[in-house]
């Protein structure tokens, strides 16, 4: 050993080093908490399982969707928030949308052909109109046309007096949301056309929200096991209606399964949805 | 309660407990690095290793030291992830494709934790308990061996010896690291994590199909990635997903932890040159960096502008319910102000601005706390920059700490501080050069560029976020941002290692009526000026093109 130049040497004890170090917090420290783990908490170590005669059914701390197999709301369900992992819901495969604030001008998909993006605003647009439609309460939003795509106008040219205004994202033969921008009238999008030369004007309009926020976005792990107590009201009609129970025994089973802030201020109040649905099956028996 | 004054509290209550950890822990840390006595099991570990404890380094060997451990590592690891087909626990899954296995080994072993991966369904649990794991506890510990060798070069004199490259490394580790990760894992447990060995278990979800419930050692690694500052997260989504934070209060937690060993380092560096307010002085200026950049973040997250934000009435894309915004907002300050890079939220569908603040966060150079080791020693990094500035006013040569700022010493301060920089905006201008790089970029227009110059930044400030719409596991993107990973932690080691080698040599000049005292409020204001003039000078151009032309209409 001493014979090896000092380089040798050097990279030898590192290499000696790495390996004494990953028997120590490599496998001695990961399988001592394991250990523990198991002993102590043995079933949230284990993804805390729900089960339900005799079935485990899912993760008290993994969402789910309460879908249909066409994917429409199953309407004795509370329904989860969108989802951004894999079909939604899907834990080998967690995703967020990342897509971003500005983020508001749709590709529409060329005539006869499959394809387009949807930007985030025409996805948060369509989640609140279908939401609406699904609860029987208004789905519009700012920034939202009543067929549920983005208010978007691109305005020719980018700078001066209009002469030209495209609501982008409302494709021919549909009836822009607007019918003139500072007198010019308001055409429709012809798919395939490139509008990128325009300036971009979202509009604000005077919808109010009805749709809870959570309602309308994907979370960030794209298994959130939690909807917020206002989305969990705003549902709570069509549930009791779907499984002919009162109104009032549905928001006190919500209130059940509300979990407030650790400490009064850690957090935001949240509904766990799995967890209410389990209850809601259970009365049924 | 409102959700206003819950945030409130929330940050509150973190800047207590951090206040009650900053003297105990600091004083234990000074223990650990300036004690003369070996553990038992320490002996046993250096003669394993084959080193002599007592043995002392000047600043070229324990460089060369730390750059040969770092290297090993990242030839093991790197074959670790190429043969983990072969080895057991793999889920059954694949080797990991070269480019990745590169970029990962880089990202996890410079401290940066950049994930262009999806743990689920890229790394079995032998490659995450034994490989990357390991690298959270060993790079963590290398950035306060770093640290702690540029002290000793402040408070020693007339010496060429820095310490035991090997004495410090394992010392973090057995001491600091693994003791408060042991103790963390139990807490993240109670709350509700995960930790096991099965490779998964299919439930039969209530509204008919199935549902793949995923297992792992996950609290065991999510611990000491809050407290080493890594953030690698064992699955895709990180701390967003409900077994790497279960509840509100593992969110707590989890933002403690990975504050609580940088902000507890300015007390060791107080204690080791022998005058605690000089840490003081510098915790002051991380706190006061760190308070306004939370409450300006969080702020804007609130305020929740832009058009989609404004659609949807609160700015909740890619946030969880059970945290809300405003504790959603302090967790992404918290891991863009350390370096690391864990995430309870995704940035990239942060208010414009918002998401422009994690940028800055990362541009301040990571010092307000910064990562484990090496926020301190940036920080000090711009203490001495800032002395030299003030000695330009009043015409006489710096001195910090009674070490003379001489012209060797400020150019190994100014190369420390080019570095990430350079790297940043060569990066971001190479990659949006190249149509096919661009292609890269989810997100349209001005945000585009965001993904791109927040790529580059967190990796060259080896933070390890990002704005995860970028596709960023290419071969180009792999080699080229795990290049700027590696020479973003290792040419500043290597300048803040000569540096400190350079001020052990010198003998303490007395301090005079000239002197600029250094743990006054006036210093601290200069620092923070100075840091934040650095920043925009910088990088406000690049800035103005991506979250600023976005945010500000």
């Amino acid at each position: 050993m001493e014979r090896l130049p000092s380089w040798i040497r050097r990279h030898l004890a590192a290499l000696r080093a790495l390996l004494v170090l990953t028997l120590v917090t490599g496998a001695v420290y990961p399988l001592l908490v394991t250990g523990v783990a198991q002993a102590v908490f043995h079933d949230s170590a284990n993804g805390s399982i729900v089960r339900q005669n005799g079935k485990d059914v899912g993760s008290a701390l993994i969402g789910q969707k309460f879908t249909g197999p066409d994917g429409a709301p199953l309407r004795k369900y509370f329904q989860s928030r969108p989802s951004a992992a894999g079909d939604g819901y899907d834990p080998t495969a967690t995703a967020a949308s990342n897509l971003g604030p500005e983020d508001i001008v749709d590709t529409l998909p060329a005539p006869g052909a499959e394809g387009g993006r949807r930007s985030l605003l025409t996805q948060v647009c369509a989640r609140s109109r279908a939401a609406g439609e699904l609860e029987g309460v208004s789905g519009t939003r700012p920034f939202c046309t009543p067929d549920g795509v983005g208010a978007v106008l691109k305005v020719f040219p980018a700078a001066g007096t209009p002469t030209r205004v495209v609501s982008v994202n409302q494709a021919c033969p549909a009836a822009p949301f607007a019918a003139e921008y500072q007198g010019v009238r308001v055409e429709c999008a012809r798919p395939g056309e490139d509008y990128a030369a325009g300036r971009t004007v979202p509009v604000r309009g005077t919808a109010r929200a009805v749709v809870p926020a959570d309602a309308v976005t994907a979370s960030g792990s794209g298994l959130d096991p939690h909807i917020s107590p206002a989305y969990a009201a705003l549902q709570a009609p069509r549930v009791a209606k779907a499984r002919g129970l009162d109104l009032g025994t549905v928001t006190k089973l919500i209130a059940q399964h509300t979990i407030g802030r650790a400490l009064g201020f850690m957090g935001d109040p949240a509904v766990n949805v799995l967890r209410l649905n389990l209850a809601l099956d259970h009365l049924h028996g | 309660m409102s959700p206003a004054l819950a945030g409130v509290l929330f940050i509150g209550s973190l800047v207590v407990a951090l206040a009650l950890t900053h003297r105990p822990l600091g004083d234990h840390m000074y223990r650990v690095y300036s004690g003369t006595r070996h553990l038992a099991v320490e002996k046993v570990a250096y003669r394993l290793i084959g080193v002599r404890p007592e043995t002392e380094q000047p600043w070229p060997v324990y460089a060369r030291a730390v750059l040969a451990f770092s290297a090993v590592s990242i030839l093991v690891l790197y074959a670790f992830q190429r043969l983990q087909d072969r080895l057991f626990l793999s889920l059954g899954l694949p080797a990991v494709p070269g480019h990745l296995a590169w970029n990962t080994a880089v990202s996890f072993v410079t401290n940066t934790n950049w994930q262009a991966y999806s743990g689920e369904s890229t790394m079995g649990h032998l490659v995450q308990m034994a490989g990357l794991a390991v690298q959270n506890f060993v790079s963590a510990a290398v950035g306060m061996a770093v640290a702690v060798a540029l002290v000793r070069g402040f408070a020693r004199r007339r010496t060429g010896d820095l310490g035991n490259f090997w004495v410090d490394l394992v010392r973090g580790i057995v001491r600091i690291l693994l003791p408060l990760a042991f103790l963390g894992a139990l807490v993240l447990l109670a709350g509700g994590l995960v930790q096991n060995l099965s490779g998964g278990h299919e439930v039969a979800a209530i509204a008919g199909g199935t549902q793949q419930i995923t297992g792992g050692p996950v609290a065991s690694q999510e611990i000491i990635k809050e407290l080493g500052t890594n953030g690698g997260g064992f699955y895709n989504v990180n701390s967003a997903h409900p077994f790497e934070n279960a509840t509100t209060w593992t969110n707590w937690v989890e933002v403690f932890a990975l504050l609580v060993l940088p902000f507890a380092l300015p007390r060791t560096f107080g204690r080791m040159v022998g005058d605690r307010r000089q840490g003081y002085a510098i915790a002051a200026v991380m706190a006061v960096l760190a308070i306004t950049s939370v409450a300006v973040l969080t702020g804007l997250e609130v305020a929740h502008n832009g058009t989609v934000p404004q659609a949807v009435g609160a700015a909740m894309e890619g946030k969880e319910v059970r945290f809300g915004v405003p504790d959603s907002g302090a967790f992404a300050a918290a891991t863009t102000l350390t370096s690391t890079g864990a995430v309870n939220s995704f940035h990239d569908s942060f208010t414009a601005l918002g998401g422009g603040m994690t940028m800055v966060n990362m541009m301040l150079g990571e010092v307000a706390p910064g990562g484990v080791g090496s926020g301190l020693y940036g920080m000090l990094v711009l203490a001495v920059i800032t002395v030299f500035v003030a000695g330009l006013m009043v015409g006489r040569t710096p001195e910090y700490l009674g070490k003379k700022i001489g012209p060797r010493e400020i150019k190994l301060a100014s190369l420390y501080f080019l570095t990430t920089p350079v790297l940043v905006l060569a990066g971001t201008a190479l990659a949006m050069g190249s149509a096919e790089q661009r292609a890269s970029m989810l997100n349209p227009g001005a945000h585009g560029l965001s993904e791109v110059l927040y790529a580059f930044t967190s990796a060259a400030a080896n933070n390890g976020s990002a704005f995860a719409g970028l596709t960023a596991n290419t071969p180009w993107y792999d080699t080229v941002l795990g290049l700027c990973m590696a020479f973003g932690r290792f040419l500043p080691i290597v300048f803040v290692l000569a540096l400190a080698g350079s001020l052990a040599r010198q003998s303490p000049v007395p301090a005079s009526a000239g002197t600029l005292p250094t743990h006054r409020p006036l210093f601290v204001g200069m620092v923070t000026g100075v840091t934040v003039v650095l920043v925009a000078l910088t990088f406000l151009p690049a800035l103005a093109l991506g979250p600023l032309a976005e945010g500000i209409h």
